[in-house]
């Protein structure tokens, strides 16, 4: 399905977020994820089924002020 | 010693992580700083690239403590979910809370930052609010549960130091017991000493040491500002006066006219 990870348009075959990120080279990464601007929080990931078209954003730390 | 929600420290100076030209030179300047807090954000990560991982493993690797900021958001909304976000991944109740209201001067949209605040405190949420000098909105956010507060010395990033003494001494004078931080505008040494003399007990800096030509030389000098700044609070600051008053005594001058 097509979906939008970080504003990028990407065809996926995971079913659900923590797939899709393991699909996308996220393994292991420190990261925190939101679907359509709703914060998803690590253990709900596996439960978290997604949806054409869904929005998901993938975040990790960065320098900040 | 500084305490903000019951964490001792005893440096006056957290520091940003932003715009260093290499990790090398932001460790260095950390150090230097002596800075026990600093600030990191969140920004989307590449499944490729994954540059994020490497910044945090930096930042664990310095043994300091993470206050994690909303820098860009724009919405309650957007700063309430990217709170989440970072308390999750950098694992700490804190947050620098940043609404900003209007690009040009990145003034915190402080009506934003109140519903924010009010959301996340009640959430168990530890909120540094990013706010203005305004006294009402102060009260308000500690009403909210804010226990700390961060006034902006001048529009962040622009180096002018204290914008509004009168504002800034007037937000100190008020609310006597709350631990404040000056947060933005602090652009030189001297500024950062300013702020703590006047009572603040700390401040936050990023861009002044980041842009610096040595980072981590005008670290060193940040730390030694805050110190003195401090110092000189505790010890009592003279009264300033209009005219001239003779500090030698004028008893038992000789004449020699």
């Amino acid at each position: 399905m097509r979906i939008l990870i970080n504003g990028a348009s990407r065809d996926i075959r995971a079913a659900d977020l923590s797939g899709a990120l393991e699909e996308l080279g996220y393994a292991g990464a420190v990261v925190a994820t939101a679907i359509n601007g709703e914060f998803v929080p690590a253990a709900h990931r596996q439960t978290a089924r997604l949806a054409e078209g869904d929005r998901i954003e993938v975040l990790a730390p960065m320098q900040g002020g | 010693m500084l305490r903000l929600y019951d964490v001792d420290l005893t440096s006056r100076l957290l520091l940003g992580t932003a715009r260093y030209s290499s990790p090398a030179i932001l460790t260095e300047a950390v150090q230097a700083s002596g800075a026990q807090v600093v600030t990191a954000s969140l920004r989307r990560e590449s499944g490729g690239e994954r540059a994020g991982q490497a910044f945090w493993s930096l930042i664990r690797g310095l043994g300091v403590r993470v206050l994690p900021n909303t820098a860009g958001c724009h919405s309650v909304k957007e700063a309430v979910t990217t709170a989440h976000m970072g308390r999750e991944i950098f694992a700490t109740p804190w947050v620098k809370l940043e609404v900003i209201g209007e690009d040009e001067t990145l003034q915190p949209d402080v009506f934003g930052l109140l519903e924010a605040a009010r959301i996340l405190c009640r959430e168990g949420f530890e909120v540094f609010p990013y706010t203005t000098e305004d006294l009402i909105v102060a009260e308000r956010l500690l009403e909210a549960g804010c226990r700390v507060l961060m006034p902006w010395g001048s529009p962040i990033g622009s180096g002018r130091g204290l914008n509004n003494l009168f504002g800034l001494e007037a937000l100190r004078t008020r609310f006597p017991g709350v631990p404040m931080v000056i947060d933005a505008g602090i652009g030189a040494p001297s500024h950062a000493v300013q702020a703590l003399e006047l009572g603040y007990d700390a401040v936050l800096i990023n861009t002044a040491v980041s842009q610096a030509r040595e980072p981590a030389a005008m670290a060193g000098a940040f730390a030694q500002a805050v110190i003195a700044g401090r110092a000189a609070y505790e010890a009592g600051l003279m009264e300033p006066r209009d005219l001239a008053k003779p500090s030698t005594p004028v008893v038992g001058r000789a004449f020699l006219s």
